[in-house]
């Protein structure tokens, strides 16, 4: 049983956004007393989300949580966003697939820096990706 | 219009801009340091003489009608010196305020014995006004947003020097985040210089590089790839634990590249590199006296 503690959306649309998100993203994860590794690898997978969204959707919503289950805190980042969507999923999650020339290690790489990784997609309608931190996982 | 406000303001423009001038001069946020009493009465005058000029009993429920064009240039203009000057949006906005104060006031003076008529013409006076004063906001605020900018591109300048550390030797402190304009200008800073200098080692530190995820990785992999084909070789130094561990977590490959992790170290590779040794002088000089 996951409980949500505390909720904050931030509105991803330029450059600017993405900076901004990632001080948000720290500012949390220091709040729910993460060590540096574990705030440098929830940073570094918001980063190749966010990134993600500016560049294949133009931008989206970013929900940050504090989420509490039993005894430990963690950090949950959903990634919304309305663009056209991954035809493949299994394909995007393969290291080194890219349909746009980046190295394409972003969604597989971020699947192994968090402790839960959730990839929903619907070609036309939007993706959404929701990854968990725990402060000790 | 049973009363013509036009006629009445055109007659009464001098009588206005006093009124006007003394609202300002009696206001708190007058600016005296910024601004100097003649140059806000010039301004003052401009404005008004366009405003009443331009008003007439057509357009005065139309904003958007063109014979408003060359005030809200006027306005615009005054907005925009007004933001890059240092004005707060308060003091900006009473300067129009001000002169609605004292438009009305001469029609409360002209009409004061057809209430019905006052009510109108100060509706309408006040309708106008308020769209200029929304027009001055907006304006204000595109002026200040272009100060933003400019300060942008100023960091994305100053924030990528290169740095001759020896003969041969450059080093580049990358901070902050490196995205793709940042990339392009580390990029041309470093390969201009590598020219310019006959150096044949570069440094790139990136201490001051919060995270690195994958297109980070990308931009260090080409600008690596640059540099070599270049002639020169380069290393990457200041790779902290986490950023290490995060790097091995993505499935980033970096073991074509020579990292280091400090800057230190990356120096004293490249003096290896170029046969050059750092010792301790085992005795102490004589001095030449």
């Amino acid at each position: 049983m996951i409980l949500s503690l505390s909720k904050d959306t931030i509105k991803i649309s330029q450059e600017q956004d993405v900076v901004f998100l990632k001080n948000r993203v720290k500012e949390t994860a220091v709040k729910i007393k993460m060590g540096l590794v574990n705030q440098t690898r929830i940073i570094t997978a918001a980063s190749e989300l966010v990134r993600n969204m500016m560049r294949y959707a133009n931008g989206g919503n970013c929900v940050i949580e504090v989420v509490s289950s039993g005894r430990v805190n963690g950090v949950r980042l959903t990634f919304t966003d309305k663009g056209p969507g991954i035809p493949d999923i299994a394909a995007a999650m393969r290291d080194g697939f890219s349909t746009g020339r980046s190295l394409g290690l972003g969604l597989p790489g971020t699947k192994r820096l968090v402790n839960e990784f959730d990839i929903k997609s619907k070609v036309g309608e939007g993706t959404t990706v929701t990854i968990v931190k725990w402060a000790n996982g | 219009m049973s009363f013509n406000t036009s006629q009445l303001l055109q007659k009464k423009k001098k009588y206005i801009l006093e009124l006007w001038m003394k609202n300002q001069l009696a206001d708190e946020g007058l600016r005296e340091d910024l601004i100097s009493n003649e140059e806000l009465r010039s301004q003052s005058e401009e404005l008004i003489n366009s405003l009443v000029g331009n008003l007439s009993s057509e357009n005065v429920a139309d904003i958007n009608s063109d014979e408003w064009n060359p005030v809200i240039e006027i306005l615009g203009g005054i907005a925009i010196t007004r933001a890059r000057q240092g004005f707060s949006p308060r003091e900006t906005g009473s300067f129009v305020f001000s002169l609605k104060d004292a438009l009305i006031q001469v029609l409360q003076e002209e009409n004061k014995n057809d209430a019905k008529v006052l009510f109108a013409e100060s509706l309408k006076i006040s309708r106008i006004m308020d769209n200029l004063s929304i027009v001055t906001f907006e304006t204000f605020i595109k002026g200040r947003e272009e100060v933003i900018l400019r300060q942008t591109d100023e960091i994305a300048e100053i924030s990528t020097p290169v740095i001759r550390v020896w003969d041969g030797i450059l080093a580049l402190p990358i901070i902050g985040t490196l995205d793709s304009a940042r990339t392009q200008i580390v990029m041309e800073n470093l390969l201009q210089e590598i020219v310019e200098t006959g150096s044949s080692i570069a440094i790139l530190d990136i201490s001051g590089v919060p995270a690195v995820d994958s297109l980070v990785a990308q931009h260090l992999i080409k600008t690596v790839s640059a540099t070599r084909l270049m002639g020169a070789e380069c290393i990457i130094s200041g790779i902290r634990p986490e950023i290490a561990q995060t790097v091995v977590h993505l499935g980033i490959d970096l073991s074509n590249i020579i990292t280091k992790s400090t800057l230190a170290s990356a120096l004293a590779y490249a003096f290896k590199a170029m046969k050059l040794e750092v010792r301790k002088t085992s005795t102490v000089l004589k001095s030449n006296f």
